[in-house]
């Protein structure tokens, strides 16, 4: 894995947004090749408003997607587990993820595969840890009975199929679940712990979150910054997209 | 990009690269037409999976609602108050010319008049869309004749009126017909004003109080009664005194049924009104102000003699008087100049000012689902405007209808 360690939160998310845009470029997306990145499900459909709007205003409204390329995950679908199926079956059709980012709970899981998630499990409906449930409680005006007990999410095990995966973690109350990811054993109580067995992980984290790590292991990773900050600079853009490919290579593989 | 838009076909457009008012504040948001009105981007990208057909960069432009004049007698040299063979190409002039100001709809505006006039006029006064053609008609503004004596300003004395004999019939005899009228001003003091208010409120015809010597009771009487507005607040009025407020006082009144709001206009041209007054009116009730134009025929014109219906009125500068005397009568203030004076007396933000000529005179109205806000689903009639609030564009239905000429100001 490559850990990545910046000053702040501005700052995590300015490296994994540059980090993201390279690896888009050097991808070469056109008609027909897709980069398919992967984003956790957030607050169930069954709040029309919220996770579309959020998608809306946070990513989809400033970029020129296409609407049919965008594929959410549909609550409302009459047969779940076909849906989730079906949701499987458009990854493969799209070439597979290229890239997944999300980040993790306090409790460790990747998207809503919440402890005790099968390591290998794949996108389902899932049923939320009381700890979920009460993050989302303020979609629904503090009402826990409002709040839905169900998701539909991607697996871990989707997740791993996908070609790279990142991680994004900041704040202090996350240290102890980055610690059980990266420093303790695969577990599935702490389902992103699975990512060390992924062969191209990054997690971004500020210093808050790495609060709970071993000085060593932090020492370790602030002194590759250097070599881990060329995945960024040159950043690439589409227009010089031919010139830059043939000459960029991966710095070293895990 | 390919759309795919299962609910229509219409081409979509997006405006970029803009700040528009929504939600009282200006944003950094674009803006997306079909069909004449706002569009939801966002139930476009999911529900139909539809994207712009046209994206038309606004170069950092703010983007407001259109102006709303709810009381304008007439311009560049067009007088509603005066019957003649082409009134209805004198409005469609003036509607035409206002789209320049910033005006998207209006209610042209009778002061107190015979009743032959309004049976010659009101019928060629016609609620109508805007568009290309100029900005569009909510119905006639009757301002007068029952009125009071003493607060008549420019209006002619013999043609004041009251309706103590038969209350609302009289009132229909004199104007003729209601239909198509959208505010009535009259003075509340005067004998069975509260049945006549009911009746026009009953037909959805907003009453506004003013060209009265009403006191505060009297006046909040009115509002129980129905009346929202008030006309041109200050002048033809009472002044405020601090033992009895008369009309001025309905703004901080604690007598207003609950849930309504009385709205006031205010002609913010720097000379019907001195800017600290404007600023306490502001101050007190910010919600309720309405800017107006109350311009007249010679608004647009040199200075010089014009007509105000039966009077005759001299403009020097931005001073209208009735001829001979200092009697102001009406202003040849344009709305977008009322926007900027308002901001400037008041110091008030963008926003606020923007407000003041577009979601309260809409509110007043109760066509604020339509009209007066870039909410979705409402008319796309908007302004572009650079920061300082000169209009540069004005759209109508969500078609271009008057841009600023780049070579000349």
């Amino acid at each position: 894995m490559k850990l990545i360690i910046l000053e702040n939160y501005s700052q995590a998310s300015e490296w994994a947004a540059k980090y993201i845009r390279n690896r888009i470029v050097q991808f070469g997306p056109g008609p027909g090749r897709f980069f398919t990145l992967g984003l956790p499900t957030g607050l169930p459909r069954d709040h029309p408003e919220s996770y579309h709007s959020f998608m809306w205003n946070n990513f989809f409204k400033h970029i020129d997607i296409s609407p049919e390329n965008v594929h959410i995950l549909d609550g409302n679908a009459p047969d779940l587990q076909a849906e989730c199926d079906a949701f499987e079956e458009k990854i493969k059709a799209a070439g597979g993820i290229e890239l997944f980012v999300g980040g993790i709970g306090p409790d460790g899981h990747i998207a809503f595969n919440e402890p005790g998630s099968s390591l290998v499990s794949r996108t389902r409906v899932k049923t939320l840890a009381m700890d979920t449930i009460l993050a989302n409680a303020r979609f629904f005006d503090g009402d826990l009975s409002k709040v839905p007990t169900m998701a539909l999410t991607v697996g871990v095990g989707t997740v791993m199929d996908a070609r790279e995966v990142m991680i994004l973690i900041t704040g202090a109350h996350k240290a102890f679940a980055l610690y059980k990811a990266i420093e303790d054993g695969v577990n599935h109580m702490w389902t992103v712990s699975a990512f060390q067995q992924h062969p191209n992980t990054v997690f971004v984290c500020d210093e808050d979150a790495t609060l709970e790590l071993k000085v060593k292991t932090v020492k370790y990773f602030k002194g590759l910054m250097l070599v881990h900050n060329k995945l960024v600079e040159p950043l690439y853009s589409m227009k010089e997209m031919g010139v830059e490919r043939s000459q960029s290579k991966k710095p070293y593989s895990d | 990009m390919p759309s795919n838009k299962s609910v229509s076909d219409a081409p979509i457009v997006q405006f970029t690269n803009c700040r528009i008012l929504r939600d009282h504040r200006l944003q950094r948001e674009d803006l997306w037409v079909r069909e004449g009105k706002i569009l939801n981007p966002e139930k476009l990208f999911f529900d139909e999976k539809g994207s712009a057909d046209v994206q038309l960069d606004c170069k950092d432009s703010i983007i407001a609602p259109g102006f709303i004049d709810v009381q304008i007698n007439g311009g560049f040299g067009v007088d509603f108050s005066l019957a003649t063979d082409d009134f209805k190409s004198g409005i469609d002039l003036v509607s035409q010319k206002i789209l320049s100001h910033g005006v998207t709809s209006f209610c042209p505006t009778l002061v107190t008049s015979p009743p032959s006039v309004y049976h010659q006029i009101l019928p060629q006064i016609s609620v109508r869309n805007g568009g290309a053609h100029g900005a569009g008609i909510l119905g006639a503004h009757l301002e007068g004749p029952f009125i009071s004596k003493e607060k008549k300003g420019a209006h002619p004395e013999h043609c004041l009126r009251t309706f103590e004999a038969g209350a609302f019939q009289d009132l229909l005899a004199t104007y003729g017909s209601l239909n198509g009228v959208q505010i009535v001003t009259l003075a509340p003091e005067m004998r069975r004003s509260s049945e006549v208010i009911q009746e026009l409120t009953k037909r959805g015809i907003c009453v506004s109080l003013g060209h009265s010597v009403a006191n505060l009771s009297q006046a909040e009487e009115a509002v129980q009664h129905g009346a929202t507005f008030i006309t041109h607040l200050f002048n033809a009025m009472l002044p405020f005194h601090h033992r009895d407020p008369g009309i001025v006082g309905l703004l901080t009144s604690d007598k207003i049924p609950a849930g309504r709001r009385v709205f006031y206009g205010m002609i913010s041209d720097g000379i019907h009104t001195n800017p600290a007054a404007l600023r306490i009116a502001h101050r007190a009730h910010p919600k309720g102000l309405v800017l107006v134009t109350d311009a007249i025929a010679g608004m647009g014109l040199a200075p010089g003699r014009h007509t105000l219906g039966q009077q005759v009125v001299e403009i020097d500068g931005l001073n209208t008087y009735i001829a001979g005397t200092k009697t102001l009568s009406g202003s040849v203030a344009t709305m977008d100049t009322c926007v900027r004076h308002f901001q400037e007396a008041t110091g008030c933000s963008a926003e606020t000012a923007l407000e003041a000529a577009s979601l309260h005179p809409a509110q007043l109205l109760g066509i604020e689902h339509k009209k007066g806000t870039l909410n979705y689903d409402s008319d796309a009639d908007f302004l572009m405007l650079n920061d300082s609030l000169y209009v540069q564009a004005t759209y109508i239905a969500g078609e271009e209808v008057w841009r600023q000429d780049v070579s000349g100001m």
